[in-house]
């Protein structure tokens, strides 16, 4: 724990996959409804193919048709 | 610490050690009969190791697989009423350096030719990594209620020490691949709530499917090629040597959990699961699909731009585990179609204690 400045969250982007953000985050979605995620670090779905959006279930490997 | 903040009754089975299994011939034979003793006296007779030329042959066996398992097992949670000294008995450890050579030997014979890392990983994030053929696809479409409860017997001795394993790994890396292992290994404990650590909730389902969730109970029903899964990574977790391989078992793990995962969540619904028999899997996707990025990008990349001579343990670690998965796979779907079990023996549910 860092005793001169506070600690940002930090948000990876990755080449193909999910955006990965410092837990926990609340997600609020476009009909907003908010979700909890308290993991340390969560994946957000950016192909929008997730079965659990808006979290991450590796769905972006299937080839796109 | 109590766990009572939990919305679901948490589950919690004493820490207590397993019971020692039967021998399954003379290695496995040889090691229990020590530990009934005192660590540290020499042996009554000579070491029956297992004959330099026959080792492709018997490395896969049950008995060599249990007597590995045994020895690995004095480093994790021990056997009720052995001596906790044998962890560290020369004699024992001579033995155990036998059988892993032998293990390791025929593990780098199935992984030969080895791909470069990149490969094998791109070959891990293909969509579905078991191909069509894998157990989870069975137990989705074919799958009986018998047979998802003995695979949760032979799963139940990692997942009720899951992540156990890959933390010998950790005062062995470098410091930024350090931290983000540790990062994934604190999920898996359950992110500092003890109700959520995932050897926990693998134990929640195995009540749900009327299995006993006491620890390493169902040693004697799980045959060899589930043993040599967790073999696997007490090896390479418990050898500074072999660290790229427990990096590179690691990332394969969670690299192609997902999937599976969510098929087996679903087959389990399917097959009459209550939430608790579901949730180990529903979990698993998710946490997961955060775990493998975590481990490609915070662990792999960071530990080869270090120590790019680990390069081919990775890779070998990613390889290794493919081989007894698959292994694993084989002898399931083989059992299953012929309409047998393919357990040792029949797993006594837990109701009736």
């Amino acid at each position: 724990m860092s005793a001169t400045e506070p600690r940002i969250p930090r948000v990876r982007l990755t080449e193909r996959g999910p955006v990965l953000v410092d837990g926990p985050v609340e997600v609020v979605l476009p009909d907003g409804t908010a979700m909890h995620c308290d993991r340390p670090v969560v994946a957000l779905c950016t192909c929008r193919r997730s079965r659990r959006f808006p979290f991450c279930d590796t769905s972006h490997r299937r080839r796109r048709p | 610490m109590t766990a009572t903040a939990s919305p679901v009754s948490p589950l919690l089975p004493p820490h207590l050690p397993p019971t020692l299994p039967h021998p399954r011939g003379p290695l496995s034979a040889h090691v229990l009969d020590r530990l009934h003793g005192p660590p540290g006296q020499p042996p009554a007779g000579p070491l029956p190791a297992p004959a330099p030329d026959h080792a492709p042959p018997t490395a896969w066996d049950d008995d060599l697989q249990l007597a590995l398992y045994l020895c690995y097992e004095l480093h994790y949670r021990g056997f009720a009423g052995v001596d906790p000294g044998w962890e560290w008995d020369p004699d024992l450890l001579r033995l155990r350096g036998h059988l892993e050579r032998c293990f390791l030997t025929e593990l780098r014979r199935v992984t030969d030719p080895l791909p470069l890392p990149d490969e094998a990983l791109a070959g891990l994030l293909a969509a579905d990594p078991g191909g069509p053929d894998s157990p989870s696809h069975h137990l989705l479409t074919a799958g009986e209620r018998r047979q998802a409860a003995e695979y949760l017997v032979h799963r139940s001795l990692y997942h009720l020490k899951e992540a156990d394993p890959q933390m010998w790994v950790v005062p062995r890396l470098p410091h930024p691949a350090k931290a983000a292992l540790v990062a994934v290994q604190y999920d898996e404990y359950g992110s500092g709530h003890p109700e959520r650590a995932h050897a926990l909730l693998f134990a929640r389902m195995m009540a749900d499917f009327g299995l006993d969730p006491a620890y390493g109970r169902y040693l004697d029903a799980v045959p060899a090629p589930a043993l040599a899964v967790v073999n696997l990574m007490s090896m390479f977790g418990l050898h500074r040597a072999l660290r790229g391989a427990l990096v590179g078992q690691f990332a394969a793990v969670e690299i192609t959990s997902p999937p599976g995962a969510a098929r087996l969540a679903e087959a389990f619904e399917r097959l009459g699961a209550g939430p608790d028999g579901t949730l180990f899997y529903r979990e698993h996707v998710v946490a997961d699909a955060v775990h493998e990025q975590q481990v490609r990008l915070t662990v792999i990349d960071p530990l080869l731009a270090e120590e790019p001579e680990l390069a081919g343990d990775v890779a070998f670690g990613i390889a290794a585990t493919g081989a007894v998965e698959d292994r694993l796979a084989r002898h399931l779907l083989t059992a299953w179609r012929a309409g047998r079990s393919s357990l040792r023996t029949a797993p006594r549910p837990a109701a009736a204690a």
